[in-house]
């Protein structure tokens, strides 16, 4: 089976576009709290998101909103929730953390992990009532490691039910690399209850979707789930305003905010030894390192490399990059009149 | 006396502790970057960056007390210490008991808490009420920098568990990060007092279960804390053009609970409100009031708390949380009662 190619780059676009939009009027002040966005993550969203048909149901962690968008739940809904207006998809009570949409079985949350057992809970519901339909978790690499989710894949996996759990792992869980606090392997760890567990590359979309398939049909078969894994790379940090992107972007100024306090610290006569107090400070400029090297030398974005493979039909790309900057565009109006 | 933040505060009475005694180890996710000050000084050993596992390291910590260290859990937010609840509930609320009272865990649980930024109800609940319902869990609640360093460090001395919760309007490091953002464009209502204020050269510890009277009255007490002490204070300051001299009790612990100090200014008063951000029911403005009730007083009663799911949309919330303008009005819904 093969992907259509422009149905993949048109979904990738619009969720990028319209969370280009969000981050302008979190700039601006209209939208609280924080603000978790999934540019970079648009390759893997959609390889699954494409296949889902009416029926299917999605558990979402706090960067839920790509998912939403290619679900096809109404922009200006989102975009009116976010700016906490009594006619948003949630009356203003969720924000885009807590969005749910019923009609579309899809529920986010912001306690990290719960997307497992609520997916596992919506297979369920269809093992009972919906034969054939199937249940995705999104979720990271961070929430890998809640208890919750590992128990949520051995439940799934123990009573066969149709569950897709979709690891999005930039490596991150805000500013620790998760492979410091994580022991094994993701990928053998799911596979160590028993179900398929597959490493997809996370910025390729056709890839994605390719292994999103087989999961798919296995679990619309009554096959049980199955774990896929990819690896990308998120340009804005863990949230709007990521301390360490901070860091990245204006050296100077947070710097100098941060430096003088830690000089301190490091300074004072008691605590751990010299090496020990090296060491710390080493490892925070290693995360620095890691976050402006993310920033400015690596240079992959998913969008992108499908845009390269669809080079040759530029006409077609060009229509679509059109039609979805204008429907962003409308969305923000409608939401936001006269802005 | 320094001048110092809220933060900077916990921050500077945890070094001297760390410092005094190595058997202090904080531990929780990205300490390495929210403590970094402590994670530089006393080294990665003492301050261990977590995985997302709460269950696994609260229970751990929970452990590593009653083997002899002396830990400083910290839950990001309270809100998600449910998915990690049974530590505290079933093990360290509970060994004293069980072993006879031969063994203690004197594990001290640091989290934020609080709304007033727009993050909605998964992230900005108090749940202190909640906790302080579990007989052998102390629950404390600083709302002054001054506190804060002082009962970082009675929870360390307890031999029992202690929740510590910062709120994070007061905590200008939390502000920023899950409110502001680095942004210029948004803003909150943070109680200055509260913000920042004078500290002592030296860091004490406060006397445990203690609260303390903010302001002076004899028509009605409000009992309080954390964020609403502040705008409990700023209230009965409007209620004072009204000639209405309302006292301000800052409980600062709910668990213990000082009911000696609420039921004394109650007997004077005969007028109690309870403004407590955590929810209404089943908590801890209910509790007051049946202990009192139980000690045999009379007198009015009102309470300003919140009531409901606290709202995303920042409008929303700041009608849901306990404001100024709610306290007032409760006030005088209460004063125009004959008293008992
Ligand atoms: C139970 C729980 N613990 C901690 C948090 C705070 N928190 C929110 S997102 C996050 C990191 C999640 O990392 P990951 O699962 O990799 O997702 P990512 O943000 O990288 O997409 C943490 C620790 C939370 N929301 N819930
Ligand atoms: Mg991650």
């Amino acid at each position: 089976m093969e992907p259509d190619l422009f149905m993949l780059y048109r979904q990738m676009l619009r969720s990028r576009l319209f969370e280009e939009a969000v981050m302008e009027l979190w700039n601006e002040g209209r939208i609280s709290g924080e603000m978790h966005l999934a540019i970079g993550e648009e390759a893997i969203c959609p390889g699954v998101c494409t296949q889902l048909r009416d029926g299917d149901a999605l558990a979402l962690d706090h960067r839920g909103t790509p998912p939403l968008v290619m679900r096809g739940v109404s922009l200006v809904l989102l975009l009116k929730e976010f700016l906490g207006s009594p006619d948003g998809l949630c009356r203003g009570w969720g924000g885009h953390m807590h969005l749910f949409a019923p009609e579309r079985l899809t529920a986010s949350s912001g306690i990290v992990g719960a997307a497992g057992p609520t997916a596992v809970g919506f297979a369920l519901a269809h093992q009972h009532l919906r034969a054939g339909a199937v249940a995705v978790a999104f979720f990271g690499d961070g929430a890998a490691n809640q208890g919750m989710l590992m128990e949520a894949m051995n439940l799934a996996s123990a009573w066969k039910l149709p569950a897709i759990f979709v690891c999005k792992d930039n490596q991150w869980a805000i500013t620790t690399r998760s492979a410091s606090v994580t022991g094994g392997d993701l990928v053998a760890r799911a596979a160590s209850f028993g179900m398929p567990a597959v490493e997809v590359d996370g910025m390729d979309a056709v890839a994605v979707w390719k292994t999103a398939a087989t999961a798919i049909a296995r679990a619309r078969t009554g096959e049980g789930p199955s774990f896929i894994k990819g690896c990308c790379l998120r340009s804005e940090g863990h949230f709007l305003g990521d301390p360490l992107v901070r860091v990245a972007r204006h050296p100077i100024s947070e710097i100098t905010e941060i430096a003088p306090p830690l000089i301190k610290a490091v300074g004072k006569f008691s605590g751990t030894t010299l090496a020990a107090r090296a060491e710390s400070l080493m490892k925070i400029t290693e995360l620095i390192g890691t976050t402006v090297k993310e920033q400015y030398l690596v240079k992959d974005d998913p969008l992108k490399r499908l845009r390269d493979t669809l080079g040759a039909q530029k006409k077609e790309c060009e229509q679509i990059e059109e039609q979805c900057r204008r429907e962003i565009l409308q969305a923000v109006e409608d939401a936001l009149p006269g802005r | 006396m320094r001048e110092m933040s809220f933060a900077g505060a916990i921050e500077d009475a945890l070094a001297q502790a760390m410092a005094k005694d190595s058997r202090i180890v904080v531990m929780g996710e990205d300490v390495h970057m929210l403590r970094v000050n402590l994670f530089a000084r006393f080294g990665k050993d003492r301050v261990r960056s977590t995985p997302i596992s709460e269950a696994a390291f609260l229970g751990a910590a929970v452990a590593a007390a009653m083997a002899g260290l002396k830990p400083v859990a910290e839950i990001m937010m309270v809100d998600f210490i449910a998915v990690a609840v049974d530590a505290l509930l079933n093990h360290a609320a509970k060994l004293e008991r069980f072993s006879g009272g031969n063994w203690k865990a004197p594990v001290v649980v640091r989290t934020a808490c609080g709304g007033g930024y727009g993050d909605g109800g998964q992230h900005e609940q108090c749940l202190w009420g909640w906790l302080a319902h579990i007989p052998g869990l102390a629950v404390v609640v600083p709302s002054t920098p001054a506190d804060a360093g002082a009962l970082m460090l009675s929870a360390l001395e307890h031999d029992g568990p202690v929740v510590y919760l910062e709120h994070k309007l007061l905590a200008d490091y939390w502000l920023d990060y899950l409110g502001a953002g680095g942004r210029k464009s948004v803003s909150f209502d943070v109680p200055a007092a509260g913000a920042k204020g004078p500290v002592p050269d030296q860091w004490e510890s406060v006397p445990w279960g203690k609260a303390v009277i903010r302001k002076d009255g004899s028509d009605l007490t409000i009992a309080s804390l954390g964020v609403s002490v502040h705008r409990a204070s700023e209230a009965a300051e409007d209620l004072a053009k009204e000639g209405i001299a309302a006292e301000v009790i800052d409980l600062r612990s709910v668990a213990p609970l000082d009911i000696e100090a609420i039921s004394d200014s109650v007997a004077k008063t005969a007028r109690l409100m309870v403004v407590d951000e955590d929810y209404k029911e089943f908590g801890l403005s209910g509790e007051i009031a049946a202990q009192l009730l139980e000690r045999g007083l009379s007198f009015r009663y009102g309470r300003v708390c919140t009531e409901d799911t606290v709202p995303y949309a920042r409008h929303l919330e700041d009608e849901a949380l306990p404001s100024r303008g709610r306290i007032v009005q409760a006030a005088r819904t209460l004063m125009s009662q004959r008293k008992p």
